[in-house]
């Protein structure tokens, strides 16, 4: 243990992404007590192809951190490409600023770059943590800079079936306030993904599965449900 | 030993007898070593991991000058050794440590005797090997008469670097556990307990976001279980002629593992816990926690290798050796018994607590007076059909229950009697043995899933010192709202802890709180000075299960105020 002189810490930051940077990094203090490291993360959740026999997709939910227990700088981005169509069908990069805020919960405030379908500058509050009964759980709101509100909500569970082989069911669903018709959005559930996917963990940082989502899309244009087999690896250092 | 470790313990051993005022050159430096079958570096002091046994004698003036020939700071805590607060060894409350290339000269006068031990106390050096045992003979001569004396160091290796498994830690608190329940399990559970005790038993856990398999945070995974530095494979071996007496002093120096020790076809005779004499006991088994010590005494009458078997507290592997009337011999080693479960019980859900919470409070009746233990023994729960183990006053109770009921393999009509902490007795009455001034009462808490260790809720860089007035005995009342043991070590004060024996309380310098477990002891502040007390669990001590204590004279009380 090495132990800083300075015993004090400023639990009460204003919250605004603007700061996040300073309060992540520390305040320029000279000896910082090891309880208070910075931790570096990185992981790939969902680094995937999926498809059936009409689409083929690569899918990617990828989102990392750095900061200490209470304060960290959040990175996320999730899309698909569609390799016969060659375009992006969903694209985003979000910058947070998250906050420890009770035990197992941390609130997050930030940015969202939404480069497809439309390119959107978004601003996102939500909330991230483990729920009773070990639900990983996400949810956040999207505010667009045309006023639109959107909504993502996920949920994700753990069974082992040994030590290294795991099943992991996974629900997302992302809402729409509106009708947004430039975007062809339809207000009310917008997309909802339940799928269940089987990895071995080779090592606990690296681990490839297969499994399958069913995807229900809802649009003012359609309306479509498609299962779809899904292979890729989950990764994180 | 290497000739010039024999040189200089020899030039230790003769400069102690002739001046009892002896003066010992340690040096910190780096070494290659290959444990694992992976070449590794490990830190060393004057060459040898463990580093070497010192020698003293009570009475004794130590001069002890530590060379650091690390890239990065260093320092050496005397564990269990009553000395000046400013030669205790501790970055940042005792001293600043000791830079690289130079060298802090560390001196005090022994008043105790016993067995101890010394360790980094500076990033993890100590997982890295930084530790050696202290031995310091009694000035009036020892108490036992034994023909041969042995130092077993036990400890925690890892091809990883410690900053690189709390980095893991934080970022999977579970990576290292590869012994949790499956899904399979749950059916297992369902056919054999009912659906409705399954249920509830998931539920419980799964609303406190606890895992009951959760034993130990390091496992072997990554560890290598040493004796002495040496591996199960290696076997390091103590001789002995059948019919001696052997005293085997066993000092538990790894970073995260408690052991459960026994040699199977003896009786082990405890005489020593911590350094200091107690009545002895009979025991086929110990728990030692990281950072305590036990002296037994051992009478191998058969011309045969007898194994010594220190299983890990969660059964993921072993440190082991051999006692032989010759070198080459090899035991049988037992087999590693299955791991146990942290039961409801344990965790205390009776007290209607809220577990997992950083921030969590806990019922008033929880803060106990004086002989508050009744609430909290959970002995009864799995013992009462154990009649050869006095579990009462039983703080260290909960898991040797499961230490028993894992011993189905046991010959029928054979007790196997494993030490609980009731039965630590000292040999001699405390001179200054009175009822407490007043109660501290520390409550340790933390979140496993973030890997946040604290007291209070409070992680050390958020919390104030706790402060003592010189001269008033304080008990400190440890409620253990976690579901991880958490060895507790006092710099500098002994804690006297309370097993009901009054005077006579065993006086130790860790002490192990077990999950859901309140447990007292009573701290003479008889020492001025700034002190650190913390979980002696490397990792849980650097993520903040620290505090630093500071014994005032009344005057300087007064002036400091907040």
């Amino acid at each position: 243990m090495t132990p800083g002189l300075d015993n004090h810490r400023n639990r009460h930051s204003i919250p605004v992404y603007a700061a996040a940077i300073l309060i992540v990094f520390g305040s320029g203090r000279a000896t910082a007590q090891l309880d208070e490291a910075i931790y570096n993360y990185l992981k790939f959740e969902r680094f995937e192809y999926e498809g059936n026999a009409n689409i083929h997709l690569f899918k990617w939910d990828v989102e990392g951190w750095t900061g200490s227990d209470y304060n960290k700088l959040w990175v996320k981005s999730e899309g698909d490409y569609v390799f016969d169509q060659d375009i992006f069908g969903r694209a985003d990069l979000q910058l947070l600023y998250s906050r420890n805020i009770a035990t197992f919960w941390d609130a997050q405030i930030g940015v969202r770059r939404a480069f497809e379908p439309e390119r959107t500058f978004d601003s996102v509050i939500g909330i991230q943590g483990l729920a009773p009964y070990f639900f990983e759980t996400e949810a956040a709101m999207f505010i667009s800079e045309n006023g639109n509100v959107l909504g993502r909500f996920k949920l994700a569970y753990e069974l082992l079936l040994t030590q290294r082989l795991i099943a992991q069911p996974r629900v997302e669903i992302n809402v729409s306030a509106d009708d947004i018709e430039n975007r062809g959005v339809k207000a009310g559930i917008t997309e909802f993904e339940a799928g269940l996917r089987l990895r071995y963990e080779i090592v606990r940082e690296f681990a490839p599965y297969i499994g399958f989502d069913y995807v229900e899309e809802q649009s003012l244009l359609e309306h479509k449900h498609t299962v779809r087999a899904v292979a890729g690896f989950r990764a994180w250092f | 030993m290497k000739k010039r470790q024999v040189a200089a313990f020899c030039f230790a051993l003769l400069s102690a007898l002739s001046a009892q005022a002896g003066t010992y050159d340690l040096v910190v430096g780096k070494k290659a070593v290959n444990l694992t079958g992976r070449e590794r570096t490990s830190l060393v002091v004057n060459g040898s991991m463990p580093a070497p046994t010192l020698r003293w004698r009570e009475g004794e003036e130590v001069t002890l000058r530590v060379t650091n020939r690390l890239g990065e700071p260093t320092s050496i805590h005397w564990h269990g050794i009553v000395l000046p607060y400013d030669m205790d060894g501790v970055p940042g409350i005792s001293f600043p440590g000791i830079p690289p290339g130079e060298t802090f000269t560390y001196r005090f006068k022994l008043g105790q005797s016993g067995t101890y031990w010394y360790h980094g106390h500076s990033a993890m050096q100590e997982q890295l090997g930084l530790m050696g045992a202290i031995i310091i003979e009694p000035a009036k001569g020892e108490i036992q008469t034994y023909d041969r004396d042995y130092t077993v160091i036990l400890s925690d290796w890892s091809d990883e670097n410690p900053h690189r498994v709390l980095s893991k830690l934080k970022k999977q608190s579970d990576y290292y556990n590869f012994q949790k329940r499956t899904v399979f399990d749950f059916f297992r559970d369902l056919s054999g307990k009912g659906v409705k005790e399954t249920m509830a038993d998931r539920l419980a856990w799964g609303e406190m976001r606890m895992d009951p398999t959760d034993i130990a945070d390091v496992t072997g995974y990554t560890y290598t279980f040493l004796v002495n530095g040496q591996s199960p494979e290696a076997n390091w071996t103590a001789l002995f002629k059948p019919g001696e007496r052997i005293r085997l002093r066993f000092i538990n120096g790894a970073a995260m593992t408690h052991f459960d020790v026994k040699i199977p076809g003896l009786k082990m005779r405890v005489i020593q816990a911590d350094g200091q004499n107690v009545e002895p006991v009979e025991v086929d088994e110990f728990r030692i926690a990281v950072a305590e010590t036990y002296d037994v005494l051992v009478e191998p009458r058969e011309n045969r290798a007898y194994a010594v078997f220190a299983e890990a507290m969660d059964r993921s592997g072993y440190a082991g050796a051999t006692l032989a009337p010759r070198r080459g011999m090899r035991a049988e080693v037992p087999a590693l018994r299955p791991r146990p479960l942290v039961t409801l019980a344990e965790m205390g859900a009776a007290h209607g607590m809220n577990h997992g919470s950083a921030a969590m409070n806990h019922s008033p009746e929880e803060e106990t007076g004086a002989n508050g233990h009744e609430g909290h023994d959970m002995a009864g729960m799995d013992h009462a059909s154990m009649p050869e183990m006095n579990h009462s006053m039983s703080p260290h109770a909960g898991h040797e229950g499961h230490a028993m009921a894992d011993h189905g393999e046991e010959p029928a009509g054979t007790a196997h009697r494993v030490l609980t902490y009731a039965d630590l007795k000292s040999a001699t009455k405390h001179a200054d043995w009175r009822e407490p001034d007043r109660e501290i009462v520390l409550r340790l808490t933390g979140t496993m899933n973030r890997y946040i260790w604290s007291i209070n809720g409070k992680k050390y860089s958020e919390a104030e010192p706790i402060r003592l007035k010189y001269g008033e005995r304080v008990r400190f009342t440890y409620i253990n709202e976690t579901m991880m043991n958490h060895p507790l070590h006092l710099h500098g004060m002994w804690q006297d802890l309370d097993n009901g024996k009054g005077p006579f309380n065993p006086r130790k310098h860790v002490v192990n709180v077990k999950p859901g477990e309140t447990v007292h002891v009573d701290v003479p502040a008889d020492a001025p000075g700034e002190w650190a007390f913390h979980c002696h669990l490397v990792y849980h001590m650097e993520t903040g299960m620290f505090r630093k204590i500071i014994v005032e004279y009344p005057d300087t009380a007064a002036k400091k105020g907040a």
